[in-house]
């Protein structure tokens, strides 16, 4: 909302300045955004008007007018706007005159005839949108009188963001109440003594559905001059309040909105017909709204309706068929009272937002209506004439918001605020807000005002009493907390430790949008059930991530494309998976990598990332869990992944996780260059890890025993660890895989692994004979198996 | 004797001049050796007087002590020396980078979401998260945000076909663990939030930190001590704080919280749009309403709530000058924090 603050201080005028002010209302909730001044620093504009017109002898554009600012003889001034006319008022910059971007105004000589100033537009005053000719003023403004100061622009032009509770401060009035109270200033209202009738005439009204309109005023005014144009002052005020003038029916309207809070709406009562009928819409019906399009209400919608069906949409917008326009002297004026509930939302299910839906939204004082019909009335018979029938009103006072009173008990004011205020200033403060305060044995009951429509409760009005008293003033202490301890699972895996061992591993972290692009989700796991947003806020951002991996690629991509050739990034956060009925919003730890293992150095130790870096980042987060060996890798396929290089991490037999080269074809569908590889993992599955349990040392020395075996290609390194295992008994200590050979002296489709067994007994020195022993059933185990030979 | 003496300081000068173990062990031999001129000395012993043999035998003894101690001296000299020379030959430039893998870093948001976690878990809040695809319920109307109520419009929210929708802040966390856990409750609730907005202060994703308490007595004045302290803390200034009237349906009273700018130091500068505060957090005292939406009894229990933009304390706090860079990845930018 914004407000001249001249205007404001019409209502209210305290003794602070308009730093002071804002910073006041700001700090009682009314959050000033901007200060601007009216208009932008000028000088030496006065008011002229020309008297005598005459063709520049050597411009065909230009003409030569004089121009009489009150002072004897008229001045000489060359002027090119189309629209300067003979008897016309317009500013005049004098010699001497300072303008808006710097322009300083010259005695000076166009094409030979001397100017002795400058007739002015709007816009080169730094007041109007478009420049279309001079800024003519109304015919009996004041020849020679300061422009300036004739318009008070030396004002400044509040902007203040009202939260949505706050619609009793839309008005001038509104904010001048809260002025006041701030200030405890009365106000001074403007008069709105009841216009008496001119003549008789009346449009009946009725209202069926009470409880969406409890009350609706209107007045018949016939005879208004349709040639009356609108008072400068009043195009001045609407102007500083952000609205442009529209001639003088619904500036008027527009004025009212401004001033009192209350939205009207102006018919053209010769397009009426029978009576007004404020109802719901019924099946069919259409209405043609001011903007030009064409709606079709539905049944929730409210109507203001003749005879001849919808005419407006009520509180919102008004019809087509019904608008005032240039040639109306009769018009009906409404002023109603519509229920914010049923306003609420209305205006946005038709894409429409407006100044009077944006007031019935949050509440416009259902005892306003009368007293703004009057005021219009008033304005509009000042301004353009006509006569006056009585207001007609259609009210059900039990359908009117109900008046709470509401019970405040010191007590609880205290509680809330950790303050004890003074009973006095609390009602003091109540009183100055328009509250009726009535003391009740320990405690008060409290009436507010009309206009509030946002206190209902005990804590609104202790917010009230805070408000007023001021939040500054409030005290502030640290609060007294139970110190009471909070469990710290042991066996639960910490995020952090998770993130922080990627972290050491090179990895940076990496924060994407929940929402993906369905296309590249589409090729990465075209499996899932994808959950697409009714109203993404780009196509690309459309679905529901199932996976980390469509977003991760694709900052892997922005990365690679802005010159990094190394990437290494990580990401946790949930996903979303549709399961039939179910929605799954489960947390998952993905990373991607590509490029080379080491960063660039020196040392030139350079090789070809591959699937066992990526495995070792993701075996050093299984190790945290103290159950590595719980996890097995099984070699599987996954759509997004390149066969013969993905696995599928299972623990308990459950699929927990996925790693793997990203298959070629979908790096190429997703212009990632180089070979990236992906992992990703469920969080849960990898954050359950235990409390370590100690088991004892061994004091007597293990031995090792190297073997090395072949066995065919498709034999897995963790079938053969678990048969070695199997038959190393109690022995067996550790199992290390030190040699993976295909080559020289292994037959074609085999490979030799080499192991070295570390055997150790708890309690007492192995033998070579007992070592030897155990082998030789490791070995034997092996070959029945596998088929595995000694190499 | 004094030939003694005399061999043995020629023993003695010979080594000092022998420049490798090699010329060492020479002169060994030609003292000591089976051959040496002592042991020759020795050998010559029997032809001496019984009574003189004696006397004899310490004073060659004596002298080979002597060369045997002058072979080891220059020996450890030798040995030092040659140490050094191979030492010397494995000197390195220290100034070379260090081998392998260098650390990565923690995403800014993380960063700054723990620190407001240690913050606040220190004095006894615990960190608590909730679903990002939620229902009208939890996220609007226990919140005492009926349907068409106007602050709606402000939250400019995604849905999906079903009516669920990407939560617009982290206060269905509230609804979810009060509606489970009775008071006293202490907690903070860190996470993704959604608003179908996107422009160069908006991105249609950002991340919110909303904390609430509820016991007996609590009150405003808590709940201000507990935010002074935290943004003091946070940004390790002694800021001037200030609260302001708001508005917030879920809660009243509700207050807006500016915190001195902290690029300016409350002069005035293009940040803070020149009025030297800079809003950083919403809260208020927790509405009866929503007391009664998760059967709290708001007769003996009061709470406070609020809620803050995790993007925003990390844009302030570290200088950052464009919102979307967050979530543009880049690694320039992300490893900036490490
Ligand atoms: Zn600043």
């Amino acid at each position: 909302m914004r407000f001249s603050e001249q205007w404001l201080r019409e209502w209210v005028n305290p003794a602070i300045s308009t730093t002071e002010l804002a910073n006041q209302v700001t700090m009682a909730g009314l959050e000033v955004d901007s200060v601007e001044p009216a208009a932008p620093p000028f000088k030496g504009v006065v008011m002229g008007r020309v008297v005598e017109l005459s063709p520049h002898p050597t411009a065909e554009r230009l003409q030569i007018a004089q121009v009489d600012i009150g002072q004897g003889s008229a001045l000489t001034i060359v002027c090119g706007a189309p629209n300067v006319t003979v008897g016309m008022v317009a500013p005049v910059a004098l010699e001497g005159a300072e303008l808006p971007g710097d322009i300083h105004i010259k005695k000076t000589s166009l094409r030979g005839i001397e100017s002795n100033g400058m007739l002015c537009s709007a816009l080169e005053l730094g007041l109007g949108e478009s420049g279309e000719g001079l800024w003519a003023l109304p015919d009996d403004s004041p020849l020679g009188v300061d422009l300036r100061e004739w318009l008070g622009l030396d004002d400044c032009l509040i902007e203040i963001d009202l939260t949505p509770n706050r619609g009793d401060c839309l008005s001038i009035s509104g904010i001048a109440r809260e002025v006041g109270v701030l200030n405890r200033c009365e106000l001074t209202p403007v008069s709105a003594n009841p216009v008496e009738p001119d003549i008789d005439v009346t449009f009946p009204v009725v209202i069926s559905a009470p409880h969406a309109c409890p009350r609706y005023a209107g007045r018949v005014i016939r005879g208004l001059n349709p040639a009356a144009t609108t008072p400068l002052w009043m195009i001045e005020r609407l102007r500083r309040s952000g609205l442009r003038s529209l001639g003088p029916m619904v500036d008027i309207t527009n004025y009212l909105m401004l001033e009192l809070g209350q939205p009207m709406h102006a018919f053209d009562l010769d397009k009426l017909s029978g009576r007004i009928d404020v109802r719901y819409a019924v099946a069919g019906e259409k209405l043609e709204l001011l903007n030009g399009n064409t709606i079709v209400p539905d049944a929730e919608t409210l109507l203001i309706t003749d005879a001849n069906g919808p005419l407006a949409l009520a509180g919102i917008m008004g019809g087509q068929s019904s608008a005032v326009g240039p040639d109306t002297r009769n018009v009906f004026l409404e002023s109603a009272f519509f229920n914010p509930i049923i306003i609420a939302g209305r205006a946005r299910r038709y894409g429409l937002h407006t100044d009077s839906s944006h007031r019935f939204e949050r509440g416009v004082d259902p005892q306003l209506q009368k007293q703004a019909l009057e005021r219009a009335t008033q304005l509009l018979t000042d301004i353009a004439g006509g006569q006056a029938g009585p207001i007609v009103e259609a009210a059900i006072p039990e359908a009117l918001p109900a008046e709470p009173a509401i019970r405040l008990r010191p007590g609880r004011v205290e509680r809330l605020l950790g303050l004890s205020i003074d009973p006095q200033e609390i009602t003091d403060i109540l009183r100055w807000l328009g509250m009726a305060v009535a003391s009740e044995g320990d405690h008060w009951i409290v009436a507010p005002p009309s206009f509030r429509f946002d206190i209902r409760i005990e804590a609104d009005l202790i917010e009230e009493i805070g408000r007023i008293y001021g939040y500054s003033r409030l005290p502030s202490h640290r609060p007294v907390i139970r110190s009471e301890m909070a469990p710290q699972p042991e066996a639960k895996l910490s995020l952090d430790r998770l993130r922080e061992t990627l972290v050491q591993r090179g990895y940076q972290e990496a924060i994407t949008y929940s929402f993906v692009d369905p296309a590249s989700q589409q090729s990465l796991a075209p499996e899932q059930q994808t959950l697409s947003l009714a109203n993404p806020i780009s196509a690309d951002l459309a679905v529901m991530r199932t996976s980390l991996w469509p977003g991760l690629l694709k900052a892997a991509r922005n990365n690679l494309q802005r010159q990094q050739d190394r990437v290494r990034i990580f990401e946790s956060g949930l996903c979303f998976i549709q399961a039939g009925d179910d929605l799954v919003q489960d947390a998952y730890l993905g990373g991607v990598i590509c490029g080379d293992p080491l960063p660039e150095q020196w040392t030139n130790d350079k090789r070809a990332l591959d699937f066992f870096d990526l495995k070792g980042d993701v075996e050093s987060l299984l190790t945290l869990t103290g159950r590595l060996a719980a996890f097995n890798f099984v070699a599987a396929r996954h759509p997004a992944l390149q066969p013969g290089q993905s696995a599928r991490i299972e623990h308990d037999h459950r699929v927990v996780g996925w790693l793997g080269a990203v298959h070629p074809r979908i790096a190429k569908q997703l212009d990632l260059t180089g070979k990236p590889f992906v992992f990703e993992l469920r969080l849960a599955d990898l954050q359950q890890a235990r409390v370590p349990q100690f088991s004892e040392l061994s004091r007597f020395p293990s031995s090792r025993r190297d073997i090395a075996i072949i066995v065919e290609e498709d034999v897995t390194a963790q079938a053969i660890r678990e048969c070695i295992r199997e038959h190393g008994a109690d022995l067996l200590r550790e199992i290390l895989l030190f040699d993976v050979y295909r080559g020289k002296g292994v037959p074609d489709g085999h490979k030799s692994l080499a192991f070295g067994l570390i055997l150790q007994d708890i309690s007492r020195s192995l033998m070579d004979s007992e070592l030897e022993k155990t082998v030789a059933t490791i070995v034997t185990g092996l070959e029945k198996r596998f088929g595995a030979k000694l190499r | 004797m004094e030939e003694l003496a005399k061999l043995v300081l020629e023993a003695q000068m010979a080594l000092a001049q022998a420049d490798d173990l090699g010329r060492v062990e020479q002169l060994r031999v030609n003292y000591l050796g089976k051959k040496g001129v002592l042991t020759e000395r020795l050998k010559q012993l029997g032809k001496l007087p019984p009574e003189e043999r004696p006397a004899a035998g310490q004073a060659i003894n004596d002298a080979k002590q002597d060369i045997v101690v002058a072979i080891e001296a220059r020996k450890a000299v030798l040995a030092e020396a040659q140490l050094d020379a191979q030492l010397a030959n494995e000197a390195v430039d220290v100034t070379l980078p260090g081998r392998g893998q260098s650390p990565g870093g923690l995403h800014p948001i993380t960063r700054t979401m723990s620190r407001i976690e240690s913050l606040f878990t220190q004095i006894g809040f615990s960190v608590l998260e909730g679903p990002e695809i939620e229902d009208d319920f939890h996220n609007f109307e226990a919140l005492n945000i009926p349907d068409h109520h106007p602050a709606r419009a402000m939250h400019d929210t995604f849905y999906f076909d079903d009516g669920r929708l990407l939560r617009t802040h982290t206060s269905n966390v509230q609804i979810r663990v009060m509606s489970v856990q009775p008071p006293p409750l202490r907690v903070i609730a860190p996470g993704r939030v959604y608003r179908c907005d996107s422009d160069l202060t908006h991105t249609p994703m950002f991340h919110q930190v909303e904390g609430f308490l509820v016991d007996e007595g609590v009150s405003f004045a808590d709940l201000k001590g507990i935010l002074n302290d935290f943004l003091r803390n946070f940004f390790e200034r002694d800021l001037q704080v200030r609260f302001r009237p708001s508005y917030f349906p879920f809660t009243e009273p509700s207050a807006e919280v500016d915190m001195e700018c902290v690029i300016c130091n409350g002069v005035g500068c293009r940040v803070c749009k020149q009025s030297g505060w800079i809003e950083i957090l919403g809260c208020g005292m927790v509405h009866p309403e929503v007391f009664a939406h998760v059967d709290i009894d708001s007769e003996r229990y009061t709470g406070f709530a609020f809620g803050m933009g995790v993007e925003r304390l990390a844009l302030l706090r570290y200088g950052v000058n464009d919102m979307r860079l967050f979530f543009e990845n880049d690694l320039r930018f992300l490893q900036q924090f490490r």
